[in-house]
């Protein structure tokens, strides 16, 4: 593993990271009043890095109002950061002007959640599906219509069914229609928002696979955004665990579901319903309490504190900096759990934080 | 070990044959629920799964009398505990749902009222029916929202259901549910727009209410994991009937019926190894063929013959029931591992 730590990257990417973030934010205003005086910020993304290579797709998980979405959107440049950085194939796009970004608009898509909402009505299929094409002036060799319909076959659809109307298919097939449309001008990468949690669990599969096949074929690169751990377990190859607007563990698939460090990923994966009734008793169930809280207010250090059955007084005033302490296994954690995989460097601050913690040099107030 | 059929101790509420049917101007009648029938017994935790439109909902509001009367026609039997609920004049149904029927649902957002502090809505339910003081109602309020995992209960008394985050409204919505000590709870998709570690709680704590209390519970879900921790015995449900219907354990180890296979199949799981590609149920739940024309799971089904057209198979079998004339075998396996 060539993961690289990206400690003061200053913009030097590494040749196969195809999208780097570095530090980004997004605080949205919360104001107050007819004046809307601004009595606060919802810290939605609050200094998030990752670099997602050439080809793979990365797994973007955590429980509602995380800032899965948000991070996804300013990615795609449809939100303008409060802080940070984008590099897509090694180009700052952070700031990049509006007439600059449309050829990154062809190169980045994005797939939404919800495929009833996201297609217009009154539109058919062939229109929907080509219509990148005629915003974006590309001309096709063989006109629109034939490129069209050669993508509604890549996706599954009947070609014939260019004349139809998104309310004559089903679920699936209207994602289908969705990504249909975001493959239409080629693009690098797909970053898709919940693509299948609006669909019925028999069709879920349908578009998971799909979604595996076009990767195969046409070497997209993904972000996947999704709450359910068992869909980005089979979908990713590496996967970030995201808490109240911070990434709290990210590492490659295998380690993040085997041997997880970050309590709160380790409770995230024990609450996941297990279909099968006989093997559901030797499971350790971690129990959180309490919900989530408000991100207008985020607990202090470790924003995971107010819940977290292993916090210490060191949790309550300094924040765990998201490090790597196996290799390509990055937590931001003072007391991770399997810390057996750790590096001995690692192993070592995380025994001084124990030890530390047991017995305090000073009085603990 | 559970007893293996809970039933036999004497069920609270007994479905009969219920029928469900929507007739709409200038369209042709939707018969929503079909022919459906199931028992359920004071502690027993019964499951009805589905996917959406299956008809789980519609049978949930046909028991509790919620359905609209216009436009609406309900056949068959909903007894409890000796009582027809479907020919009960309404202000007796009225009467019996504050106080030992209960239902949650979904959206915890709609059900409650958005005008009213959750204090209220819960010591009202306290005041009518269980004819207690507005001081005692308030005192047991806050306690339910405790028994709930609400903390700080007695400031969110007062708080409206906008400033609860969707699981404490859902919780503050089950405390209000329990505030009668209901004998049946029907919760629909109590969890489904609930994160996993909200889910959780939530689901120990129903738990907690049959074991405790004795109550029935009729949980309805599209989750085979959640039924799977919870159900005694599981009901699914595909075009308003059941398919299939066995004691929890053995439908997940030896699902029968390939509709029941199949979703087992197309879901990716934690507890088994990542190397499978996951194999979806061709189709879409739209596509069905009404049941008088034989097994509205035909146009999807992997195992069809030509016996399932057209004359629909029965509900067969006592203690595992099936709908299907060609139902999978022990050594078909319904997750078909197939490498990458
Ligand atoms: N336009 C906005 N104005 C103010 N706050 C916002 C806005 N968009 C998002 N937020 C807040 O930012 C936080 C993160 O939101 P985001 O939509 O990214 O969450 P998410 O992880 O995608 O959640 P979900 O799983 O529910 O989709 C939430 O607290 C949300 O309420
Ligand atoms: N008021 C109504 N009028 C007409 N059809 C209805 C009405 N309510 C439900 N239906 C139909 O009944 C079927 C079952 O719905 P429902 O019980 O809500 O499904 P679910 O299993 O998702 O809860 C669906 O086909 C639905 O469209
Ligand atoms: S830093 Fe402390 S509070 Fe935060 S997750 Fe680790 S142990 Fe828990
Ligand atoms: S009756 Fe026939 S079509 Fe229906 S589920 Fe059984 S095998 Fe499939
Ligand atoms: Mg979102
Ligand atoms: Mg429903």
């Amino acid at each position: 593993m060539s993961h690289r730590a990206d400690k003061g990257g200053e913009g030097v990417n590494a040749p196969e990271a195809l999208l780097s973030v570095q530090g980004l934010q997004k605080h949205f205003p919360v104001t107050k009043g007819l004046l809307k005086r601004q009595i606060g910020a919802v810290r939605a993304v609050d200094g998030v890095s990752f670099d997602v290579r050439q080809g793979e797709t990365l797994g973007l998980v955590g429980e509602s109002g995380c800032g899965k979405s948000t991070t996804g959107r300013l990615v795609t440049r449809l939100m303008e950061p409060t802080a940070g950085k984008i590099f897509f194939e090694g180009h700052d796009i952070t700031h990049m002007s509006q007439s600059k970004i449309r050829p990154l608009r062809r190169d980045i898509q994005m797939i939404f959640q919800d495929p009833y909402s996201s297609l217009n009505p009154r539109h058919t299929v062939g229109a929907i599906v080509g219509a990148p094409f005629r915003i974006q002036g590309v001309q096709t060799e063989q006109g629109t219509k034939k490129a069209v319909q050669e993508i509604l076959e890549l996706v599954g659809l009947n070609p014939e069914h260019y004349n139809r109307y998104p309310h004559e298919f089903s679920g699936g097939q209207r994602q289908r229609i969705g990504i249909a449309r975001t493959l239409a001008l080629k693009p690098k990468m797909i970053i898709a928002d919940e693509p299948v949690s609006a669909l019925d669990v028999s069709i879920q599969a349908q578009v998971v696979n799909l979604l595996e096949d076009l990767q195969n074929e046409l070497g997209l690169t993904y972000v996947i955004v999704a709450h359910d751990l068992s869909v980005i377990r089979h979908i990713s190859d590496r996967v970030a665990v995201m808490y109240l607007g911070k990434i709290v563990e990210l590492a490659d698939r295998k380690s993040l579901y085997d041997s997880p460090m970050h309590p709160y990923t380790n409770a995230l994966l024990s609450a996941v319903p297990i279909p099968d009734p006989a093997r559901r008793k030797d499971r350790e169930r971690i129990r959180l309490q309490g919900d989530v809280p408000s991100p207008l207010n985020p607990p202090p250090a470790c924003r995971f504190h107010t819940r977290c059955w292993k916090a210490q007084v060191i949790c309550k005033t300094e924040e765990p900096p998201l490090a790597e302490l196996a290799p390509g296994h990055q937590v931001a954690c003072h007391f991770p759990e399997n810390v057996e995989q750790a590096t001995a460097p690692a192993a070592a601050k995380v025994a001084q934080n124990v030890e530390e913690a047991l017995h305090p040099k000073k009085p603990v107030v | 070990m559970r007893p293996v059929n809970p039933a036999s101790r004497g069920s609270l509420l007994e479905v009969e044959d219920l029928s469900v049917v929507f007739r709409q101007r200038g369209r042709a009648d939707v018969r929503a629920v079909d022919g459906v029938s199931f028992s359920v017994s004071p502690g027993e935790t019964v499951g009805l799964v589905g996917e959406s439109g299956c008809g789980k909902s519609v049978t949930s509001l046909a028991i509790m009398g919620l359905l609209p009367k216009r436009g609406v026609r309900v056949e068959g039997g909903v007894s409890f505990d000796g009582t027809d609920l479907l020919s009960l004049p309404p202000d007796k149904l009225r009467l019996l749902r504050g106080r030992d029927l209960a239902i949650v649902f979904q959206d915890p957002m709609t059900s409650l009222n958005p005008v009213v502090p959750i204090g209220t809505q819960v010591t009202e339910v306290l005041t009518r029916h269980r004819g207690l003081s507005n001081g005692e109602a308030r005192e047991e309020a806050a306690d339910l929202l405790r028994r709930v995992g609400i903390p700080d209960p007695s400031r969110r008394l007062r708080e409206y259901p906008h400033q609860l985050s969707g699981g404490m409204r859902q919780r503050a919505l089950i405390a209000a549910a329990l505030a009668c000590r209901p004998r049946l709870l029907i919760a629909d998709e109590p969890t489904t727009a609930l994160d996993v570690t909200i889910q959780a709680q939530i689901l120990e704590l129903l738990k907690t209410l049959v074991a405790e209390s004795g109550t029935a519970l009729i949980l309805i879900t599209h989750d085979l994991g959640v039924v799977a921790g919870t159900c005694d015995t599981v009901h699914v449900m595909y075009g308003g009937r059941i398919v299939e219907r066995a004691p929890r354990h053995e439908l997940f180890a030896e699902p029968r019926h390939p509709y029941t296979g199949g979703l087992l199949a197309s879901v990716p799981r934690l507890d088994q190894p990542r190397g499978v590609r996951l194999q979806p149920i061709e189709g879409s739940p739209r596509d069905v063929i009404p049941w008088a024309r034989g097994c509205a799971f035909a146009p999807r089904c992997p195992n069809r013959v030509e016996e399932c057209t057209p004359v629909a198979p029965e509900l067969l079998g006592d203690r595992h029931g099936l709908r299907c004339v060609n139902p999978l075998r022990s050594d078909q396996p319904a997750t078909k591992a197939v490498p990458r």
